[in-house]
């Protein structure tokens, strides 16, 4: 560690880890309750496990973005953090509203809850991802302004990268577009579609330069390789990022009441966003076949190669899948949106901090070359385990998909939701077997965080 | 290939492609904005449809329901409930809302389960105006069909 203030992202990790832990527990419990509806019926109903599911996601990930950011920003700037102090005063502030609403979510009805928050001043609540009370969504304002402070003071007094400058680009995007989790007009339609203004740019468009940003920083770290070089691929990631993903919106606005243009813009457009992905790949293996140093820390090199990987699976593989127009006629509010949702972002996000919680974690414990061999081996098994889990449990959503459309959508024998849904037992049977394998993967993980450093040792895994 | 391409080329690809992406959908966003109440038919958007809708977002009905295709996948989507429940039918729609409503939640043995929300028959009148009118948005012909 170069910076002391480097330090402040050390609790922002273990956080967003013990967040993860949580959104996974609450997916396997959604995963029961899709094949025994009374499990644990009426105590917590299906909406508010998936709310809590999907907000820990997104919490975690602001967490882990933080964390990412509290880390390099230091190293990059080459200068102590602006300030310390604010980044941990935010970390409580921020951990103590997350905890709150997901407090609130498991003990108030919904609708008490939107009484309880004022929401009837500024209705903001009840939209899929953004159900957050007012008071927690003005809190995330709060917390995320001051972390962008922090961040373009420590800039301003320090040295300029690519890699600071695409940061601080994704960051304020990703502030810019929240506001419209403000503004909820009555028109349904209208709401649907500015309500992407905030889910599709944050994921498809601010996050990606996050992303490419803490990659790169990474790939620096670990391969040696030059600056101007990871800088060149760097550009190249997020030019085609912005290119496909900005007018790659469109592909929500086919069948949602917005103009047919949206059919061909969504899918000329979206049909490109695979490639970014695919640059990353290419990005990260080429940085490994030129590197210059041999770190130690390999495990972290092996999450950045997965990283890439796994994002071109999830995002850009399953993604396409049904993007184009005419396929989504079909696939539209289908099993086959929760696969693609589940892989892209447990590839291109969760993966993303992992690999840099990997590279930096020992460091902030006083480990310059990564962990021991036998830890990185229990963190090398950990990450197949959280691997094949995810793609199995992709793979049965994405078959669940084909059968709900084959029984609700194709041909002239038609059965409904709920009958097909039965028929689609077997499947969501796997499916909650791949998830279990994730919860075993993550506490996998966990272990290796505490296995003992013997005197001596060697350093690197047997790839 | 990346050898011929140079650190400002790339940069320049990034900022001129990004400005031309984002110009273009703003433009465009601004215009499907515009068009927006004529394919809702947001002249029949009366205030009980705005009340259903308060009442499909405080009661979180998108985390089990879809709607035009958007929400969870636990239970059916709504935009043709109409057509699928009520025949396309106003009154019939609208006292098969108020039985099913009340009936909540169904005691069938390990069926996934709808929970009691306690609305008044009036606000279940709300929210059948709101699916009704939800249903007569032009989505480009989704869902393909009945069943959604």
């Amino acid at each position: 560690m170069k910076y002391s203030s480097q330090m402040a992202a050390k609790p922002y990790f273990i956080f967003a880890l013990i967040l993860l832990a949580g959104e996974i527990l609450f997916g396997l419990l959604m995963a029961i309750q899709y094949l025994y509806g009374d499990f644990l019926f009426p105590l917590i109903p299906f909406n508010v496990l998936r709310m809590v599911h999907t907000n820990l996601l997104i919490v975690l990930l602001l967490f882990g973005f933080m964390g990412a950011t509290y880390y390099l920003i230091p190293e990059e700037t080459e200068t102590e953090l602006w300030s310390p102090k604010l980044a941990i005063v935010t970390f409580w502030v921020f951990a103590a509203a997350g905890v709150a609403t997901i407090l609130g979510y498991l003990f108030v009805p919904y609708a008490e809850l939107t009484e309880l928050t004022f929401n009837n001043l500024l209705p903001t609540m009840g939209r899929e991802f953004l159900e957050q009370p007012l008071p927690t969504k003005l809190g995330i304002v709060l917390v995320v302004v001051s972390y962008i402070l922090n961040v373009i003071m420590t800039v301003l007094k320090g040295r300029k990268t690519v890699i600071t400058t695409v940061l601080i680009t994704g960051l304020v995007g990703l502030a810019v577009f929240f506001l419209f989790a403000f503004y909820v007009p009555d028109n349904l339609i209208l709401d649907k579609f500015l309500w992407w203004f905030t889910v599709h740019l944050w994921v498809e468009a601010t996050w990606e330069l996050i992303l490419g940003a803490i990659l790169a920083f990474v790939l620096i770290k670990v391969t040696g390789v030059d600056r101007e070089h990871i800088d060149k691929w760097l550009y190249l990631i997020i030019a085609m990022t912005m290119l496909s993903g900005i007018l790659g919106t469109g592909h929500h606005f086919f069948y949602m009441g917005a103009p047919e243009y949206w059919l061909w813009i969504g899918s000329i457009a979206s049909a490109v966003e695979p490639l970014p992905f695919f640059l990353m790949i290419l990005f990260a293996y080429t940085m490994t076949r030129e590197r210059k140093i041999q770190h130690g820390n390999k495990i972290a090199l092996t999450w950045a190669k997965g990283t890439a990987v796994m994002a071109f699976l999830g995002a850009g593989v399953w993604g396409f899948i049904h993007t184009l127009a005419p396929v989504n006629m079909f696939t539209h509010g289908t099993q086959l949106t929760a696969a693609h949702g589940h892989l892209s972002f447990y590839g291109a996000y969760i993966m993303i901090i992992f690999t840099m919680v990997s590279y930096a974690m020992p460091i902030l414990r006083g480990r310059p070359q990564g962990n021991s061999q036998k830890a990185q081996n229990l963190e090398l098994a950990s990450f197949w385990m959280m691997n094949i889990g995810m793609m199995g449990l992709t793979l049965a959503l994405s078959a669940a998909g084909i059968v709900q459309i084959m029984d609700q959508r194709v041909g002239t024998e038609l059965i409904g939701f709920m009958e097909s849904q039965e028929s689609i037992a077997g499947i969501y049977m796997i499916r909650a077997g791949f998830g279990l394998l994730v919860f075993v993967g993550l506490i996998t993980y966990f272990a290796s965080f505490f296995v003992k450093e013997e005197a001596g040792q060697t350093v690197g895994y047997n790839a | 290939m990346t050898e011929r391409i140079t650190k400002s080329m790339a940069k320049n690809i990034y900022y001129g492609g990004g400005t031309f992406a984002l110009l273009i959908f703003i433009a465009l966003a601004f215009d499907t904005v515009h068009q927006i109440p004529h394919r809702s038919n947001e002249v029949n958007m009366t205030p009980s449809v705005v009340a259903g809708k308060k009442l499909w977002e405080d009661n979180n009905c998108v985390g089990c329901h879809t709607i035009v295709g958007e929400g969870a996948y636990y239970a059916p989507e709504l935009m043709n409930v109409f057509q699928r429940r009520g025949a396309s039918d106003e009154g019939a729609f609208k006292s098969y809302m108020q039985g099913w409503m009340a009936a909540q939640p169904l005691d069938t043995p390990n069926r996934r389960k709808m929970p009691q929300f306690n609305l008044t028959n009036e606000e279940v009148d709300n929210l059948s105006d709101f699916l009704i009118w939800t249903s007569k948005v032009n989505a480009n012909d989704w869902p393909p069909t009945i069943e959604g």
